[in-house]
């Protein structure tokens, strides 16, 4: 016999996670825009191996296949992974790193629901740590001179390595805005000269920060649609504007202004679909904020300080290890409890 | 106009509100058969007056109330009691309770009614009716009516609660537009027995009609009563919620709302006690809405312990019927039966198939995406309660504040992963009660067991004191009876000194030596032979040296100690 409620609303999490996809179109659109379509080769592979991955992991653990590979969250921690690594990349790369994703750090905790880390920042973190080299390859935007490669020719690429002949990898391929200014800065040159080299637009990389652009676009989606908590977003960004703006005006030669923070790497994406995973991310209106506000602060520190050209990865890692503590600290008081100590 | 708060949460479900409302209410054919449970309200059951065949007349007392917390129980209508049994009883666990089956006669017959001018009444008097009437809240708490009247604090606002939140049910809404008159009378009876001066009567704006009925009721009775709209939100109709909307005072947890000063009723409850107290009708019937997968969904006013099967048949259900639900479809239970009888607490019953209210999907895991929190009028944390419920955590569940969980369905309404969150509250909640009763119980067993010790202690020692006391009498006879010989043995006059008494003196004078020698036994020590007291001395040497030696070491480290039983 059933018990009440007998009525539900039918927003079920295959629906939400399919509109977070939705949301990552204009993105992706953008990226093919000005990159080319190997991007979208990258996120068929890593797709591909998620699912796959999925499907055996629940087979090693004797879950049913359908309601979990129909519920799209392993199709978007393969997205995920894909539009976080160069996608001129071997044909190995998305695969094991999405792989590794989702049997580790995913599945090996409990599956959906289960993990305490973000699994497509786990993944990235992995490929980032282990091939460090394969993991520089960006292609340049389109528009900047260098001969482009069709989508053929980097399909070639992908699966066999050998460019046509005559091309050489650097002249497709460049570091990130962000790895660039990390770079010069050590070099000498102050923020302004760095961002007078061809490879920047008007507000961080060329193409780059119009991707980034259309992420936000699809989270302003997401926050109007209720799919994703604002406080998530607005603390990460918030922060990290905050403490770019400080520091670029006390010493505007060594940092670099807050709108290029937000426009570069993988700050407007982990805005709106990294940080606000919520099975990694805090449950409490309180907590999210502290916890937005942490990742953008070890954002901030690891672009400034750090050994890495982008810190969103790591910084939602470390966060993601706080949110049990966070969620425990920041219970709000019930009904006809406020006022009186928990 | 009033200023509305608002409180967290809550959710929009389709109210289905319009298609039991289209006709007015109908009176439901007098049953051949009505049983009737002496249960029918919170506390106690009441205690059954009648016998069987026994001939009743309609509002005749059938049940009398059993403690503070409990009411009265009448016949609906006249006819003869033909049994008083267990039977199936509208309750989800199927469990029969006791009940009494009336045969009506067809007559509908009144016993006495005791009609009143409250204005004369004291509170008192009103309670002590109310409560001979078994006025009990008809809102689906069936709360006695009277205890509410009882209250140690100063209550200065009544909210009347004509909310009717949950979807389907219309049985308050089409009460107020048929007889609003009635409804303002019997508030007006209630607010003189609570001594209040404000009273807000709260209905949700989705009820326009219902609104302008009570409005032109309250500006006909010139009383100074304000109807507010307030707006539809589930759950909106629970007191504490409609009491933080229309006063903005939130009733603290575990607290009554007489505590802040607010004290409310439902708009059928004062409607029943203005028939109790104006016409002298105890509670005999109610309206119900029946609704749902039938083909004529409205609301019947109907008696008490009508079978539920009778009024199914009047809106007749549709064939793909499989089951009928008690109350709206966010809190309310399914009937083990169709059969069972209408109580005072039955405001609805919907007719349910698998097209109205379709199974849910398998649960998926929880993503934590707080749906539930965003929704729960109480602000818990419903994700976390599932946690530990489910991970069988009690304790932490409790700490959570699982016990002000008012289980309206909101979080489970909005949960994506289609858990069924309530239930694993209702478990954890029932799991939690029985470990209480089974502490109470062992550390009843416990107190029990202890107190048995000390008292087999005590027994010992008194045993042992007794034992001693007849000792040392008997010692003390004994010396006494020593002594009276000595006097004896000792005569004023020497010539009386005769063989007897010389005997008793040499016995007397033995028995004492004896008794010396009896309390100061020769040491074994005092015997010994040389060769002995070479060989102790011996031993007493060793022991010394050991002695010495452990002093020695102990110096340096202590021995070690016992870790056991830390």
């Amino acid at each position: 016999m059933l018990s009440s409620p007998f009525i539900t609303r039918t927003l079920s999490v295959d629906r939400i996670m399919l509109r977070v996809l939705y949301a990552l179109l204009p993105g992706i659109a953008l990226y093919v825009w000005y990159f080319g379509p190997a991007i979208l080769v990258s996120i068929a592979l890593a797709v591909t191996a998620a699912l796959a991955t999925e499907a055996l992991m629940l087979k090693l653990r004797d879950r049913p296949l359908r309601p979990f590979l129909s519920d799209y969250s392993a199709l978007l921690t393969g997205v995920l992974i894909a539009l976080s690594i160069p996608p001129l990349a071997p044909w190995w790369l998305p695969v094991v790193g999405t792989a590794f994703a989702i049997a580790v750090a995913k599945h090996l905790y409990g599956g959906l629901g289960s993990n305490p880390f973000n699994p497509a920042m786990i993944g990235y973190a992995v490929l980032i740590i282990s091939f460090p080299h394969e993991m520089t390859h960006w292609l340049s935007p389109q528009d900047m001179g260098h001969s482009a490669l069709s989508l053929g020719q980097q399909l070639h690429y992908i699966f066999t390595s050998t460019l046509p002949a005559g091309m050489q990898l650097d002249a497709l391929t460049m570091s990130t805005p962000l790895d660039t200014l990390k770079t010069q800065l050590h070099l000498g040159m102050t923020v302004s000269d760095i961002r007078d080299l061809p490879i920047y637009g008007r507000l961080a990389g060329k193409g780059s920060e119009m991707v980034a652009a259309g992420f936000a676009l699809g989270g302003i989606y997401l926050l109007i649609a209720r799919i994703i908590p604002w406080q998530l977003p607005l603390a990460f960004l918030g922060t990290l504007f905050a403490l770019s703006g400080v520091f670029n005006l006390i010493d505007p030669a060594h940092y670099a202004p807050p709108l290029f923070h937000w426009f570069s790497g993988a700050a407007m994406i982990g805005a709106f679909f990294i940080l606000t995973d919520p099975i990694t991310s805090p449950t409490t209106a309180k907590g999210r904020i502290l916890f937005g506000m942490g990742a953008g602060l070890l954002t901030f520190l690891i672009r400034a300080y750090g050994g890495f050209p982008d810190g969103v990865a790591f910084a939602t890692i470390l966060m993601n290890m706080c949110v049990p503590l966070i969620d425990a600290w920041t219970q709000p008081k019930v009904f006809g409890k406020k006022g009186s100590k928990r | 106009m009033i200023k509305l708060r608002s409180f967290h949460g809550g959710v929009h479900p389709p109210t289905h509100k319009k298609e039991s409302t289209q006709s007015p209410i109908m009176a439901a054919p007098l049953p051949a058969q009505l049983i009737i449970p002496f249960r029918q309200h919170a506390g106690e059951a009441a205690k059954p007056v009648v016998q069987v065949g026994e001939r009743v007349l309609k509002g005749q007392l059938i049940g009398e109330p059993v403690g503070p917390i409990s009411s009265s129980v009448h016949a609906p209508t006249s006819g003869t009691i033909t049994a008083i049994e267990l039977q199936q009883i509208a309750h989800p666990s199927a469990l029969p309770d006791l009940c009494a089956t009336l045969v009506s006669d067809g007559l509908e017959e009144w016993g006495v009614r005791q009609t009143l001018s409250y204005r004369q009444l004291s509170s008192d008097e009103l309670q002590k009716h109310l409560r001979r009437c078994g006025i009990v809240g008809l809102g689906g708490a069936v709360f006695p009516s009277d205890m509410k009247l009882r209250h140690p604090t100063v209550v200065n606002t009544l909210v009347i609660n004509g909310a009717e939140c949950e979807p389907y049910i219309t049985c308050d809404d089409m009460l107020m537009r048929e007889r609003a008159e009635g409804i303002v009378r019997g508030i007006e009876i209630l607010r003189h027995a609570l001594g209040t001066d404000a009273v807000l009567i709260g209905i949700e704006d989705n009820k326009p009609q219902a609104i302008t009925a009570m409005q032109r009721a309250v500006d006909e009775s010139s009383h100074p009563f304000k109807v507010v709209a307030v707006p539809t939100l589930y759950p909106g109709g629970s007191a504490k919620h409609l009491i933080k909307v229309l006063t903005g005072v939130e009733v603290p947890s575990g607290k009554l709302p007489t505590d802040v000063g607010v004290q409310c009723y439902n708009v059928a409850t004062a409607y029943a006690a203005h028939r109790a107290v104006e016409h002298g009708e105890p509670l005999v019937s109610r309206i119900v809405t029946v609704t749902g997968n039938v083909e004529q969904p409205r609301n019947y006013e109907a008696l008490i312990g009508t079978p539920f099967s009778e009024l199914v048949e009047l809106s007749v259900a549709k064939a793909d019927t499989n089951r009928y639900i008690m109350g709206g479809p966010m809190m309310g239970v399914e009937l083990p039966a169709v059969n069972v009888p209408l109580v005072k607490a039955s405001n609805c019953v919907i007719a349910a198939s698998d097209v109205l209210f379709p199974p849910p999907p398998p649960a998926m895991p929880c993503i934590r995406c707080t749906r539930c929190a965003q929704a729960c009028p109480v602000e818990l944390q419903p994700q976390e309660l599932y946690w530990f419920a489910k991970s069988h955590n009690f304790g932490k569940a409790q700490e959570y504040d699982l016990f002000d969980c008012i289980e309206c369905g909101a979080c489970a309404y909005v949960c994506p992963s289609s858990i069924p969150l309530v239930q694993y509250y209702r478990y954890a909640k029932s799991e939690i009660r029985a470990r209480d009763h089974e502490k109470r119980a062992a550390d009843l067993a416990r107190e029990r067991h202890e107190f048995r010790q000390f008292r087999i202690e005590r027994e010992k020692q008194e045993k042992a004191e007794r034992l001693a006391q007849k000792e040392r009498a008997a010692a003390e006879a004994k010396a006494k009876a020593a002594a009276t010989a000595t006097v004896i043995a000792t005569p004023v006059d020497p010539s009386a000194d005769t063989d007897d008494t010389q005997q008793m003196r040499i016995d007397a004078a033995l028995a004492r030596a004896k008794e010396q020698a009896a309390t100061t036994p020769p040491k074994n020590t005092e015997t010994l032979s040389p060769a002995q007291r070479a060989e102790i001395e011996a031993i007493e040497e060793r022991r010394a040296h050991i002695h010495e030696l452990a002093a020695d070491a102990g110096a340096d480290d202590e021995p070690p100690k016992h870790s056991q039983g830390n």
